[in-house]
């Protein structure tokens, strides 16, 4: 299918890794902007084009500092916070951006350091959070503590296993064995996940992501401005955004997760079906996330997830293949994942994504989620 | 309403501490609404069902089940007073409302009744835990 080439389609066309793994001898600032730089590159664009401008956790007023550190003056910019979902919802900011004219090449970009500052706190409590007072005292460590107590409740209602949960992180790890910019890349075993070291019942250290540095760029930009673009352009055709609750005793149920709906409306306005995707990124914070993704999304039943991805369909080969850059538990997770699981996907759909290319892939979903699964973004990336 | 207890520090503010200073005196109160009867928790100025201004504080009675839980085996920060691993949990009161707290026996589990206990806290009100509904003189069915 040709470009439809009009302002009402909005397309990615460049993506770029910032550095990754553990950087030291660059600073926020400059990993954005050598990724930014990279994107661009591969779009065919330059720092001067770019007039919208998507970006946090970058500090005060984040999205002016990272503009002058870029030499640009954004007509638009959205600091809008999801925690790691951020970046998958900011497609669909950018796409309203440019729909209604207020930004024609929008730059999304993410970096951090949380390895190297070893930043990383397990109970980020808010003290100027009113309601944090009824949890603070109990000592769940968030998130992981969250997920923790989602898998268990999980494991009560459908008899889902902690060998199942496992088979989420083997699964990354084989993908990540065939991702030269992979973290960790050797074999992994259900046997080797059950051994680690206990973090939140049922959760295991192997099942929960990463702690890296790492970062990201995406540009999008309209049909009209996509024909001329360096690289294939992808299709942003559907996105959708749910915001639920901070406090993890006020989800209502399993069934509530924010991703249902995020992906509900994602799905909808792609106007695809679940049988029609070709690659999944699922933002794995913890091995119980992937899980919940698969149901969230619709791509199996409640409480089927377990079996499904223990029966391999997230592996190569496997009818959903899932978390192709080894994702956030073997990759790379600099604290918010979401940017490279869109990157991932947009090479996936172009063919780029070399050893660990999905034969044929032309549509992929993006399933952010974030805070202390309290936020979701859904994205649907097609190759026209 | 009682004054601002000064051991209530950092967490408390004027919304929260009628729970708090309940909780001094070991009781877990929740906010009913006076038009729907519908509970909530933790406290908003309205009824999040129906919108009336006609909220109560009122005793809950103490008893709830155990929704999830996890056992963590991680340091917790130390003013906290808790010794790794504890056990984290979702408690879905009698009356509606779900609330994180503490288990203080991994012998309860998830569906297990348990009954509302205080743990005391170094200048801080104590904080609702919960324990086996049996030590609460609660009937087996």
């Amino acid at each position: 299918m040709a470009l439809t080439g009009t302002d009402r389609d909005i397309y990615i066309v460049g993506v770029a890794e910032a550095p990754l793994g553990e950087v030291m001898d660059q600073s926020e600032l400059s990993m954005i902007a050598l990724a930014a730089r990279e994107a661009l590159v591969d779009a065919g664009l330059t720092m001067s084009d770019v007039d919208g401008l998507f970006v946090n956790y970058m500090g005060e007023e984040g999205s002016v500092q990272v503009g002058e550190y870029l030499g640009i003056q954004p007509s638009y910019a959205d600091s809008s916070d999801l925690g790691g979902a951020a970046f998958v919802a900011f497609l669909g900011h950018a796409s309203a951006a440019i729909q209604t004219g207020r930004c024609k090449v929008a730059l999304i970009v993410y970096a951090s350091r949380q390895r190297t500052r070893a930043s990383r706190k397990l109970n980020h409590w808010n003290s100027k959070a009113t309601s944090s007072q009824f949890e603070q005292p109990y000592g769940l460590p968030a998130p992981l503590g969250q997920f923790g107590l989602l898998a268990a409740r999980h494991m009560y209602e459908y008899g889902t296993t902690a060998e199942q949960l496992a088979s989420v992180a083997v699964g990354a790890r084989q993908w990540a064995g065939m991702n030269p910019k992979a973290w960790k890349r050797d074999p992994l075993t259900v046997d080797d996940v059950l051994a680690s070291r206990m973090i939140s019942d049922p959760l295991h250290r192997m099942d929960c992501c990463l702690v890296t540095d790492g970062g990201g760029a995406i540009v999008v930009t309209s049909g009209a401005r996509a024909r001329d673009m360096a690289n294939t352009p992808i299709r942003v055709a559907g996105t959708g955004e749910s915001h639920h609750q901070w406090h993890i005793p006020q989800l209502p149920s399993l069934d509530a997760s924010p991703g249902v709906a995020s992906a509900r409306a994602a799905i909808q306005m792609a106007g695809i079906t679940r049988s029609d995707v070709d690659v999944f990124e699922p933002y794995d914070a913890t091995t119980m996330s992937v899980l919940l993704a698969l149901e969230d999304v619709g791509f199996c039943a409640r409480g089927e997830s377990g079996s499904f991805v223990e029966a391999g369909n997230l592996l190569p080969g496997g009818s959903l293949p899932s978390i192709t850059s080894g994702g956030g538990l073997s990759y790379c997770h600099p604290g918010a994942l979401g940017i490279l699981l869109v990157i991932e996907t947009v090479r996936q759909l172009r063919g780029q994504a070399q050893q660990r290319q999905v034969p044929r892939a032309t549509i992929g979903v993006v399933h952010g989620i974030g805070g202390l699964f309290s936020t979701a973004a859904t994205a649907v990336l097609v190759r026209d | 309403m009682t004054e601002l207890s000064e051991h209530i520090i950092d967490w408390a503010d004027p919304t929260t501490e009628f729970f708090w200073n309940a909780a001094r005196e070991q009781r877990l109160v929740i906010q009913q609404c006076a038009a729907c009867h519908s509970y909530q928790f933790y406290p908003r100025p309205f009824c999040l069902s129906c919108d009336s201004d006609a909220i109560e504080w009122v005793s809950a009675c103490g008893f709830g089940t155990v929704y999830s839980r996890t056992i963590v085996h991680l340091p917790a920060a130390p003013e906290l007073g808790l010794t790794s691993p504890y056990v984290a949990a979702i408690v879905e009161l009698d009356e509606g409302p779900r609330l994180l707290t503490n288990l203080v026996s991994e012998t309860c589990t998830i569906g297990s009744r348990v009954h509302v206990l205080w743990r005391p806290r170094k200048g801080q009100a104590p904080a609702p835990v919960f324990g086996p509904a049996d030590d609460a003189g609660e009937l087996r069915q």
